[in-house]
């Protein structure tokens, strides 16, 4: 039985803290999470990540992880309880790691895009393009779902945690920008997908209420007007 | 009909990788040479329809794309020499490390060779800033992967070849002898082990493509650099804006504007600034 010293440093409206905390939900593995003022950067983490210098980082015994999707992967490698992150079958585990490295290099910045689109064109433009990443990983749920409910099959799996930890960020994305990106007609899957992921056991503790994270961003842009 | 083939380029690091890593499990597969730069094939595109790049590694029919993941699933799929450590917590770091090697270190040592001016200056900065943490975890190995050749040795193949031979021809030194004597002995290690001897790059046909292409680059004159800040509703843009020209017989002529822009939020500033 692994040893359960673990540690999360990170912080509640990030996506990328979020995974690991999902996989190690899945895994019931209890882990102290420890957050990061925001706008500092702790001695903990410089040391834990020197390369980076960013959240999340996991601190397993005295050995720390870094990067959210690695942790991710090595949590589903220590811990057998629960049930299997990515799945089984090689060409499978190549399918989904190729989408989750679609996701953060090109599907995320593009999201970002949106709120850095200057004017209403530019907006709209980088909003089609994210709606056409949607599309592409319609797709890719209907393969790797096979009929049930997640891209891992009957339980969530790496790439439902790959791609879920940003529902909230879209959510916002679209209140904010007053913009539909997460369609029930041109991405149906996945839009049933969302409110199952959303709803999980492993990932409705941490995944930040949509009012909250709101705040949170009005209160960041109110802070830089006044200053 | 061969079982695996793999669609790729004699001149990618990214192809090499696949070939180097299929070898080492001996693996017999045909070799399908793409012409990157002019014309795709139709096949590639079907395989890889999302980034229509090389490699794509294709198995009983089936496509896998992405040169890092295409490494882990020939680790798992053929018996052999190990690509990734056995141990959960050594599979983290090598993959940290390819990570690494694939997000900061070849675009900025991909810079340092063919970007000029301040850009080029700036490049060669960051390069030697990431290849000091690269020679640290160097510390009692022979190799990355310890005493045999891993992920992380196969990933940092393009030092080897595309980084060093270019920095030869535009006389720029980064990776010396005297600053990185680990990286150097690794170097020499790698090249010399008999999977990378027996099967080198065409060391010929790249010097003949980086000359080329570094000549088309000196022949390139940074005209003008010019920033300006904008600020629309809470987003502020920050433009860089460089004129390149182009030297010929008698003068130098405008060639190309380049616009460099960094937008944010004032509130990803701050996000930014955190964590």
């Amino acid at each position: 039985m692994a040893s359960e010293d673990v540690k999360i440093l990170g912080g509640w409206p990030s996506p990328y803290v979020m995974r690991p905390r999902i996989a190690l939900n899945i895994k019931s593995v209890n882990y102290e999470f420890l957050q990061e003022q925001f706008g500092s950067k702790s001695d903990l983490l410089l040391k834990s990540n020197p390369v980076y210098k960013k959240i999340p980082v996991m601190i397993h015994g005295e050995k720390p992880i870094c990067e959210s999707l690695i942790i991710v992967q090595y949590i589903d490698e220590v811990w057998d309880s629960g049930h299997s992150i990515l799945p089984s079958d090689p060409y499978d585990r190549a399918v989904a790691k190729f989408w989750a490295t679609y996701i953060d290099d090109k599907w995320f910045p593009g999201l970002r895009a949106i709120s850095r689109a200057e004017g209403e064109d530019a907006k709209k433009e980088a909003a089609e393009e994210v709606i056409a990443g949607l599309v592409l990983l319609e797709d890719a749920f209907i393969k790797c779902s096979k009929g049930k409910s997640f891209f891992g099959g009957e339980k969530i799996g790496y790439l439902d945690i790959a791609l879920g930890c940003f529902l909230a960020s879209l959510t916002v994305t679209e209140k904010m920008g007053n913009i539909k990106l997460l369609d029930e007609n041109k991405t149906p899957n996945l839009f049933k997908w969302a409110e199952k992921f959303s709803s999980d056991a492993a990932v409705k503790d941490v995944m930040p209420e949509t009012g909250k994270l709101m705040d949170f961003a009005k209160v960041l842009i109110a802070k830089s007007k006044a200053s | 009909m061969a079982e695996v083939k793999l669609f790729g380029s004699w001149g990618s690091p990214f192809s090499r990788r696949i070939e180097v890593a299929l070898k080492l499990k001996g693996v017999e597969y045909e070799f399908i040479e793409e012409d990157i730069y002019n014309k795709k094939s139709p096949l590639l595109l079907k395989y890889n329809p999302v980034h229509k790049k090389v490699p794509v590694l294709l198995h009983n029919g089936k496509p896998i794309c992405e040169s890092l993941v295409i490494l882990e699933y020939i680790d798992e799929t053929w018996e052999g020499p190990s690509i990734l450590p056995k141990d959960p917590y050594e599979r983290a770091m090598a993959r940290f490390w390819v990570k690494f090697l694939d997000e900061k270190c070849f675009p900025a040592m991909w810079q340092a060779c063919w970007s000029i001016g301040e850009e080029q200056e700036k490049a060669k900065e960051e390069a030697t800033e990431f290849l000091k943490i690269l020679e640290g975890t160097l510390s009692g190995k022979k190799f990355f992967g310890g005493d045999s050749i891993g992920m992380v040795d196969i990933a940092a193949n393009f030092i080897a070849y595309w980084f060093m031979l270019p920095q030869e021809l535009v006389g720029f030194e980064v990776l010396t002898k005297e600053k990185f004597p680990k990286l150097n002995e690794w170097m020499n290690e790698y090249l010399n082990c008999s999977i990378i001897k027996e099967n080198p790059p065409l060391k010929d046909k790249l010097t003949a493509v980086f000359r080329a292409r570094f000549q088309a680059v000196s022949a390139r004159v940074l005209l003008k650099r010019d920033r300006r800040v904008r600020v629309f509703d809470d987003v502020v843009h920050v433009e860089d804006v460089v004129e390149v020209g182009e030297k010929t017989k008698n003068d130098t002529v405008l060639t190309g504007v380049e616009v460099d822009r960094e937008s944010e939020t004032n509130s990803n500033a701050i996000q930014r600034g955190g964590a």
